[in-house]
């Protein structure tokens, strides 16, 4: 189980969560939504490590990230993880096999005897074979995105964390990585979070959906309570509206300005 | 008056807040090299790979810098004696001081920091822009580990000995020009050379290249690690390497210099 608990993160003067409260079950697929900028991507990296918190703290399985000191303690937190990245992040000067075994050097004490044969087994669980010696320029966009999760499952992680999967792909070759997700989500048995703006592999995949709005937690439901919300911005954004509560920046200054109308209204 | 002083003074010290923050980052950076230099295993392969790339790679092109250096060396000299003492004289030992104490370690540096220290920036930038970096954490390993350190190994085991090879090959091109424009016979130009120079002389250019070599690869990590933004960040990350390092060499240089004269190893 992942548990934040009032979890802020700023760069500089910017802040980007502020104060996150949010429960991940065991064996679930939480999605997160949001508008761009809304800390979506800030909260996954925070979970893993790649950012540490300024303030409040995130447990798993009963370890809190905030209190991990040495090299042990956090390889063996980061061991729970796999990660995608948005655009794949696959080591370039590789071939497929080398980035997928990668990680098992590291997280794991597996024989480098052993490595193939698992690089062969993650491909094969994402429907791709005899690609083991290409180099990750060679792949298409779809290929490189089975690759890149094919290297986060390598070492058995109890938990993937997907960041925006689906971007960037062909709606066919989306719906093809989210049955792709649901299939390991059975077959591997983890625990998952997804950061998307794709609502459509938001209501498949997810068994609960967090929307994020300006570093909070606006609603957390299922994806039917999710569909039927009567927040306006949730409703904006699911139906993905131009007008209502949530300004998107079609000008910087307009957006800023009914931001500023936005607080002076409040307060 | 006040808007353009207001200005001016916000400028100038945006500039010196920038620059201690970026030397702090950098500070930092070798901080956290050495630790990891202590606490875990050396990637050899990463390191045997760099070492290729840094060295094998720019071994023709520092060659032929040298090479030619050397030649220009010995024509100056030789026409500045043959000006004043109607032979020219000392060519030898003007050629091997020059290059074995200054230029032969100084130009290396500089030749390689503009190729290799370049492509490190470059590609580590790359790496950055694309969260291949972040993906190094996610997997288990710290970039510092896995990018950083094999980089300065590589450097500081292969920038020597590029500059032994560069000395050498400078020398052979004062002795090319020495015999061809000025007839001097080749046992003439190595005795000017034996006669004169000692090992000190040597030691001297040659502990330079470790200084040499840790800033560059340094400077070169540092900027390629802390990349922001897209192919145009990457393009000034590299740009600013590349001037950095070859600054730094220049500067230090001399300071370098001044340290080991006063050891006494001159």
């Amino acid at each position: 189980m992942i548990e934040a608990i009032g979890v802020k993160k700023s760069f500089g003067p910017r802040a980007i969560l502020r104060g996150i409260n949010l429960t991940v079950e065991s064996g679930e697929t939480l999605v997160i939504i949001g508008g761009s900028g809304c800390g979506k991507s800030t909260f996954l990296k925070c979970v893993i490590g790649l950012h540490a918190p300024d303030s409040g703290t995130i447990v798993v399985d009963g370890l809190d990230i905030t209190k991990l000191k040495t090299e042990h303690e956090i390889a063996d937190y980061r061991r729970r993880f796999g990660y995608l990245f948005q655009e794949g992040a696959l080591f370039d000067s590789m071939t497929v096999a080398e980035n997928i075994c990668f990680g098992l050097k590291y997280l794991t004490d597996i024989p480098s005897s052993k490595y193939r044969q698992i690089a062969s087994d993650s491909l094969a669980l994402v429907g791709l074979k005899d690609v083991e010696d290409f180099k990750p320029s060679e792949l298409s966009g779809g290929m490189k995105k089975r690759v890149a999760l094919a290297r986060a499952i390598a070492a058995q992680p109890h938990y993937i964390l997907y960041d925006e999967p689906t971007t960037g792909l062909d709606p066919i070759m989306s719906d093809v990585i989210n049955d792709l997700i649901l299939d390991l989500q059975e077959k591997l048995k983890v625990t998952a979070i997804v950061v998307t703006h794709d609502m459509k592999s938001a209501y498949k995949i997810g068994s609960r959906i967090a929307m994020f709005h300006e570093g909070h937690v606006l609603q957390v439901g299922t994806p039917d309570e999710i569909r039927q919300s009567t927040d306006a911005g949730v409703r904006q954004f699911v139906e993905g509206l131009s007008q209502g509560p949530i300004k998107m920046k079609l000008k910087e200054f307009e957006a800023d300005e009914a931001h500023d109308g936005a607080q002076r209204g409040k307060a | 008056m006040t808007a353009l002083m207001e200005a001016l003074f916000g400028g100038f010290g945006r500039m010196i807040l920038e620059a201690s923050e970026g030397l702090g980052h950098f500070v930092f950076l070798v901080r956290s090299t050495f630790l990891w230099m202590i606490r875990a295993k050396i990637e050899w392969r990463q390191t045997l790979i760099q070492m290729s790339r840094i060295g094998v790679d720019s071994l023709p092109v520092t060659a032929m810098t040298m090479f030619f250096t050397g030649m220009v060396l010995a024509l100056q000299s030789g026409a500045t004696t043959k000006h004043f003492f109607n032979v020219p004289l000392f060519v030898g030992t003007v050629v091997s001081f020059s290059i074995v104490m200054e230029l032969g370690p100084v130009l290396t540096a500089v030749v390689v920091s503009g190729r290799a220290g370049a492509a490190i920036a470059a590609e580590l930038g790359t790496m950055k822009v694309t969260e291949q970096i972040d993906a190094l954490y996610t997997l288990g390993t710290d970039p510092v580990r896995y990018l950083v350190i094999p980089r300065l190994l590589a450097f500081l085991l292969v920038l020597p000995l590029l500059t032994v090879v560069s000395d050498f090959t400078g020398i052979i091109g004062g002795l090319f020009v020495a015999r061809v424009k000025y007839d001097i016979p080749t046992i003439v130009y190595w005795h000017d050379i034996i006669d004169n120079l000692t090992v000190k002389h040597f030691v001297h250019g040659f502990l330079k290249t470790f200084i040499f070599a840790f800033l560059v690869s340094m400077t070169s990590c540092y900027k390629g690690v802390t990349t922001r933004g897209g192919a145009e960040g990457v393009g000034k990350a590299t740009t600013q390497a590349v001037v950095i390092s070859m600054v730094l060499v220049l500067v230090i240089d001399y300071f370098a210099t001044a340290l080991l004269n006063a050891l006494g190893i001159t």
